[in-house]
């Protein structure tokens, strides 16, 4: 369980990495979703991975069997914030995109 | 104990966000309104800021310790002012004055919320030097990038989006690693409360302190794209350069915030125990390589905004290397130099919009890296009716000499009392001198190289501004437009002559600061409202 998460993070950190540093805006928007998708995966494991144990403190259940609720509360607010600042971008993707007539992150015609 | 004083604390967060909330009710059409409301905002935030600071800097032991929600602290969420957090705070308060009341001449009519965006960005700010919780950091630091990036774009224009978009994607970037950090913080010391933090870090085991450490680390990189520090700071220039005037302005304390919260954690986190000194040589070679960067671009730019961009690197790398010798004395005299380069370099980018109107395209092409930044004429906004400046040469020229003055660190402004302040506890000279070891001899005479560098750059742009101005056409500028950047210089003359007290007020600062045991209890032990009174409530 711990490997294939941290493949996946793995995974998704190295596409995003590579996608960002691609001329093309949009390139740039969907390595940044990536890159946010691998960091709430992370921080979401901080918690430790564990499986069908609830967040929430029962007296019928032992410490040492709950999930950390404070990742999970973390990563909720991550993910908003994230969804925000990307949909943000893509508005000034857009107004690039108008202004410039072209999708270069300089606003270059330039295909290279 | 709970008296209004103790409830002041939270009044920075709200009074910005009440506005700003508001002023999202208020067509666009008035104006006059939404900078009214927009004004009275900033000046009860200023006057809150004000008397916290008086409150810090009297001698009575004030509980700086808020406790949202009124949960205990390391669980609840807890606001913690301190002498830093007060200093910050009130420069916030000035500097955002200046601003926006530069930008009721006519920049925030090209386009629609730049109140709401300012307000918002001044909760952001304000809710970053109050918080004593790195998620709530976070999340204050988000709200004030997000205004940011809105504020950027203000205007509009191929050369604003541009340098918006790169911005943004940098900021996003940023915002991960800090995640990243944050996240290896807590699944390594458990706890996200910084005085909770502080105190946990003896009790890690080696083996995880090192993910914590890494964590930290990651966490400070995201600070120095803010601070600035190379090989971080390429977007800084362009960004500040374009920016509308007021809002570079303001964006003079956003690179100080990144300082700040380094600050904070290093004194907090790092000044004594297992960690102690993590960090310090990046800060240390880091800075120094950010003025050296910082001078060779004051020295290269031909268009004022970008010097005052590579200024605000020069400041940063100035204070992060002081933070990386981590010397008390030393320290006390960059926070003087940080208040005092915060104040010059928010004046000085408004002072730049009212120079170069004078200019038309003809002499901007003299310039030779100019037409390299795209055509700075667009999105400026329409003259608007208002009372012309007498005198309009003399008194920004006045005004240009001092910002030379200050940025250069030549007395008699407050540029010189702080980096003499600097030089003066690392020469070792006077009671609080320290023998100077090599990285100390660095800094002092990239200090003064620094300031030299910034003489010559600022000699030649006046030169070529009002001596031998081609055309000769006097800039039409308003009394509104000039009394901001009057009052900051003021500010700095201010600082001058009350040189005295302030220095005090940096040295019980930084005795404080350096001191973390005072903050972790204070913390550990705030008490809940209530729970003396127990059932009888």
């Amino acid at each position: 369980m711990e490997i294939i998460l941290s493949i996946a993070i793995g995974v998704m950190t190295s596409c995003g990495v590579w996608l960002i540093l691609r001329p093309r805006t949009y390139q740039v928007v969907i390595g940044l979703s990536l890159l946010s998708y691998a960091v709430n995966l992370f921080i979401f494991g901080v918690g430790g991975v564990k499986t069908n144990v609830p967040p929430i403190l029962n007296d019928s259940i032992a410490t040492s069997s709950l999930a950390d609720p404070v990742p999970q509360a973390l990563v909720l607010t991550a993910i908003v914030i994230g969804f925000a600042t990307t949909a943000l971008f893509l508005v000034v993707l857009l107004a690039s995109r108008g202004l410039t007539g072209t999708d270069h992150v300089d606003g270059r015609n330039d295909p290279r | 104990m709970m008296n209004w004083t103790h409830h002041l604390i939270i009044a920075p967060i709200l009074i910005p966000l009440a506005a700003a909330a508001i002023l999202l009710f208020i067509d666009e059409r008035s104006r006059a309104t939404k900078a009214m409301i927009s004004l009275c905002s900033v000046l009860l935030m200023g006057a809150a800021a004000l008397i916290l600071l008086r409150i810090e800097s009297g001698p009575n032991d004030f509980d700086g310790v808020y406790l949202l929600g009124n949960w205990a602290a390391p669980f609840g969420i807890v606001l913690v002012l301190d002498e830093l957090s007060a200093l910050m705070l009130l420069l916030t308060a000035l500097l955002a004055a200046a601003a926006l009341v530069f930008s009721f001449a006519r920049w925030h009519t090209i386009g629609a919320h730049f109140h709401s965006m300012f307000q918002v960005l001044l909760m952001g700010v304000n809710g970053a030097f109050l918080t004593g919780d790195l998620f709530n950091l976070f999340v204050f630091f988000e709200v004030m990038l997000a205004a940011s990036y809105g504020l950027l774009l203000h205007g509009s224009g191929p050369l604003r989006v541009k340098a918006g978009m790169h911005y943004i994607a940098i900021n996003l970037a940023a915002a991960l690693l800090f995640l990243i950090g944050v996240s290896l913080i807590y699944g390594t010391a458990g706890t996200l409360n910084m005085a909770d933090l502080a105190a946990r870090i003896p009790e890690i085991e080696p083996d995880r302190r090192m993910l914590m450490e890494a964590g930290a680390g990651v966490l400070g990189i995201a600070f120095l794209i803010k601070a600035g520090m190379w090989p971080l700071c390429f977007w800084l220039p362009t960004a500040y350069s374009a920016a509308a005037a007021p809002v570079a302005g303001v964006f003079a304390i956003l690179s100080k915030l990144g300082i700040y919260v380094i600050l904070r954690l290093t004194m907090l986190l790092f000044s004594d125990g297992p960690a102690a000194g993590f960090g310090a040589s990046v800060l240390l070679y880091g800075g120094l390589v950010t003025v050296i960067f910082g001078t060779v671009g004051v020295l290269a730019s031909q268009a004022l905004g970008r010097v005052a961009g590579y200024s605000v690197l020069v400041s940063s790398g100035t204070l992060l290397m002081v933070l990386g010798i981590n010397d008390n004395a030393i320290s006390s005299g960059a926070l003087l130099y940080l208040v005092s380069s915060t104040l010059t370099i928010g004046a000085f980018f408004m002072l730049i919009e009212l120079v170069e109107r004078g200019q038309d395209a003809g002499a901007a092409v003299l310039a030779v890296t100019m037409e390299a930044y795209g055509d700075a004429e667009e999105g400026e906004p329409d003259q608007t009716e208002g009372v012309t400046m007498p005198g309009t040469m003399a008194i920004l020229g006045i005004c240009f000499a001092a910002c030379a003055i200050l940025l250069s660190g030549l007395p008699p402004l407050s540029g010189f009392i702080s980096k003499f302040a600097m030089l003066s506890a690392m020469m070792g000279t006077g009671a609080i001198g320290v023998p100077p070891t090599a990285s100390v001899w660095a800094l002092i005479i990239l200090v003064i190289l620094s300031g030299v560098a910034a003489l010559i750059s600022m000699t030649r742009a006046g030169i070529r501004t009002f001596w031998s101005s081609i055309e000769g056409t006097v800039p039409r500028v308003l009394v509104i437009e000039v009394m901001p950047v009057l009052f900051l210089l003021g500010l700095t003359l201010l600082l001058t002559v009350q040189a005295g007290p302030a220095m005090r007020y940096m040295d019980r600062t930084i005795q404080s600061l350096s001191n973390p045991t005072v903050y972790i209890e204070a913390v550990r032990n705030a008490i809940v409202v209530g729970a003396e009174k127990g059932k009888a409530d």
